[in-house]
């Protein structure tokens, strides 16, 4: 007789036994052994039907195809531009990828992105060995400049971005701040002293709040109550 | 002459009073302490991360490195000088060893997760409250592990064989002693660790390793409520 | 969750929040991070220790004693030896392997603010004259390195001397298993403070992002009258007389306000 011993987002640690019996399916982050389904991390449970899957709470960010990230100039050579993805792998940014201007053989690259520069850029490849290839060809893809930068975790980020974008979209209206999500734990903002530091306090709070319920409503008011606006909530 | 009681006055199969913490170094990816009685490990794990030099890499899966440090004033005798030994070369090296079996790196190839134990303070079994600290803080890393890892040391005093020795028992004189660190996947009860220094009969090193397990098993719901702490209600990072 | 550099838009940002007298994090420039804790004894093992936390940084410092022979031209008196590590734990830009020259430098700014204050009388560490002294060993190590090492790692030493205990010595060996009774007396309380120099702004109690962007420190160490025992110049900018007056003025000002997170042991 097969039983699921978690209930949904519940958070199980390694070893930890998930179900029993062989009616239940091992997901992401779990792994059978014998007549168990075992955690294969630390994680936070999701049941989908019969599929038992682990959502990962922490660690460093694991590059995906598709991720829109921001990103590091390290290194500049011959072909293009190496950049640091706060992950255990650097990126490739190839001068065909790296605008839609054309780029002359042997051009100065550092005009376009010098060392030290950060942008946002979007995962095109990611080989069985790490190496990732980027694009800055694309809306939204661009260098920054001025602001400034935050770490956070980039299991926090699916909180801090919101669903369809809501939570960041409440935090630019109350502050006026442009703000840049990368998928990589790096948010980038930019307005007054003042406002970007309101961006800052708002999402370490999300980050120490976010598996408490009712987490749009408490910003929503911790907002207003700094701001003094009024927000509308689900716009972006 | 027979071992009538603990020096402490624990019961024979009685740990020292532990404590654990996740979550304690900010800067780490994933970090925890645990204390057995005065012995008193941190862990911070961080990685995985770019490995250089080239040459240690391996294309098919990241690697591990262990380092085993004790602070210099963490000794009950006289000042330890900073650098390691051959001694805590070899604790790192069978750190390493007891932590590996249950990670799984291959997604990480070329790249290292590294390690680092810490001791502020010790007093007898302080490789095992090495590993219980780094197998919290690689799970608090978010790594892919299939268990935790539980290590205890256990023992022989005289007559009586004891877990979770401490320093007045591995120097005890009245009759023959055996230290025995070991590590456990607690699922499975497979040994990741065991060393032996002392005299022992084969009839206690069954038993002490039987107490071992169910030591082992008693530590692993310590180490998981540790990291559940972490991530329910408290601070979440 | 921390503010990661931007390059010189970082040193721009920084310069322009301090001409409006904020820093990065909200702070006043002469504003040192709160809470300011101390934790006396947290070791066993150590004839005395104590945990400093400043912000996210926390550090923390153990003091074993021994015996040993005197320095040939100072035969009547001890002498403390200090010593600091860098461990990888406490930052991933530390390195294992022998000391850095920050790590070398720290230890010396420590020993110096501790050793000129005084604040140790090293004939009352005088044994027997020519023959033996005791020796203060004392070690800071760092357990999460969020900037301002010097000042942490400074408070930590003097509050891990101030509840230091000689062990059992018999006149030929020291047994460290017995706690002796006799404390380590100090006789003044000497405090090290960092003032950094940023742009025109002076500010103390840098985090990582702000150590980044520094122009130049001065360490200022100074007894409770204000007199000055120890100063260590850093930064690869040249500061001119008047910096330097205005940063000791800053230095003696905010050692007032940190001695006040100094207990008595």
């Amino acid at each position: 007789m097969s039983k699921i011993l978690v209930k949904n987002k519940e958070i199980v640690v390694p070893g930890e036994v998930l179900a029993e019996g062989m009616d239940n399916l091992p997901g992401l982050g779990t792994y059978r052994a014998g007549e168990q389904i075992l955690a294969a991390r630390l994680g936070l449970t999701y049941i989908d039907g019969r599929t038992i899957k682990l959502i990962q709470l922490s660690g460093r960010y694991t590059p995906k195809k598709n991720d829109t990230i921001i990103c590091k100039v390290m290194d500049i050579n011959f072909s293009g531009w190496r950049i640091d993805t706060n992950s255990a792998y650097s990126a490739m940014l190839s001068m065909r990828e790296a605008t839609s201007d054309y780029i002359q053989k042997g051009a100065d690259l550092t005009q376009y992105y010098n060392l030290g520069d950060y942008v946002v850029a979007q995962i095109t490849n990611v080989t069985s060995q790490n190496l990732i290839d980027v694009t800055m060809k694309g809306p939204g893809l661009h260098k920054l400049q001025g602001g400034r930068m935050i770490e956070v975790s980039p299991y926090k980020v699916p909180r801090i971005i919101g669903k369809q974008g809501s939570m960041v979209g409440m935090i630019k209206q109350a502050t006026d701040c442009r703000i840049t999500v990368g998928q990589n734990g790096r948010v980038w903002m930019q307005g007054g002293a003042d406002s970007e530091l309101l961006v800052e306090k708002t999402i370490r709070k999300i980050e120490a709040e976010s598996h408490l319920a009712g987490l749009t409503e408490r910003i929503q008011k911790f907002l207003e109550k700094e701001t003094g606006k009024k927000l509308e909530v689900g716009s972006r | 002459m027979a071992y009538k009681k603990r020096l402490d006055g624990r019961k024979f199969d009685e740990m020292r009073k532990i404590e654990a913490k996740v979550g304690v170094i900010k800067k780490a990816d994933g970090s925890a302490y645990f204390k057995f009685g005065n012995t008193w490990a941190y862990a911070a794990v961080y990685g995985p991360r770019e490995l250089y030099p080239r040459f240690l890499q391996d294309p098919s899966k990241g690697i591990l490195r262990c380092n085993y440090n004790m602070m210099p004033f963490s000794s009950k005798g006289n000042r330890v000088r900073p650098g390691g030994s051959r001694r805590s070369k070899e604790i790192s090296m069978v750190t390493k060893k007891a932590l590996l079996p249950v990670l799984d790196l291959t997604d990480y190839p070329n790249s290292v997760v590294d390690v680092f134990i810490e001791l502020p303070e010790t007093e007898a079994g302080s490789r095992t409250a090495g590993i219980n600290a780094a197998s919290m803080a690689l799970a608090d890393a978010g790594l892919l592990m299939k268990d935790l890892v539980s290590s205890v040391s256990v023992g022989r005093v005289d007559d009586k064989v004891v877990v979770d020795l401490d320093y007045s028992e591995e120097s005890y004189d009245g009759g023959p002693v055996a230290d025995i660190p070991l590590a456990m996947i607690p699922k499975s009860g497979e040994l990741t660790l065991l060393q032996m220094d002392g005299l022992l009969t084969k009839e206690q090193l069954k038993e002490a390793i039987e107490m071992g397990k169910k030591a082992c098993n008693e530590l692993y719901e310590i180490q998981k409520k540790a990291l559940k702490d972490k991530y329910v209600g408290g601070s979440n990072e | 969750m921390w503010v990661v550099a931007m390059n010189e838009d970082l040193k721009k940002h920084v310069v322009t929040l301090l001409e409006s007298g904020k820093r990065l994090d909200g702070r006043k420039p002469l504003e040192y991070r709160k809470p300011v804790k101390v934790e006396y004894g947290f070791t066993k093992t150590a004839e005395g220790s104590a945990k400093i936390t400043i912000g996210e940084t926390e550090v923390i410092s153990g003091i074993k004693m021994e015996v040993g022979t005197p320095y040939p031209d100072k035969p009547g008196e001890g002498t403390i030896i200090c010593g600091a590590e860098l461990i990888p734990m406490s930052n991933p830009k530390f390195e294992s392997g022998p000391p850095s020259i920050q790590a070398v430098e720290l230890a010396r700014v420590v020993d110096r603010g501790i050793r000129e204050s005084k604040t140790i009388d090293f004939s009352k560490l005088c044994i027997t004259s020519g023959e033996k002294v005791w020796l203060v060993l004392i070690d800071v190590i760092p357990l999460n390195d969020d900037g301002n090492l010097f000042d942490a790692a400074s408070l930590a030493a003097y509050a891990a001397l101030q509840n230091t205990v000689f062990p059992k010595f018999d006149g030929e060996k020291i047994d460290y298993k017995e706690k002796g009774t006799k404390k380590l007396e100090l006789n003044n309380v000497p405090l090290a403070i960092t003032v950094c120099k940023i742009g025109k702004t002076f500010i103390v109690d840098p985090t990582t992002e702000e150590e980044k962007v520094i122009d130049s420190r001065l360490t200022v160490a100074t007894l409770e009258d204000g007199t000055l025992c120890a100063m260590q110049k850093g930064g690869d900018i040249p500061l001119t007389a008047s910096d330097i007056e205005q940063m000791v003025d800053i230095g003696i000002e905010k050692a007032k306000e940190l001695r006040g997170a100094l207990k008595n042991g």
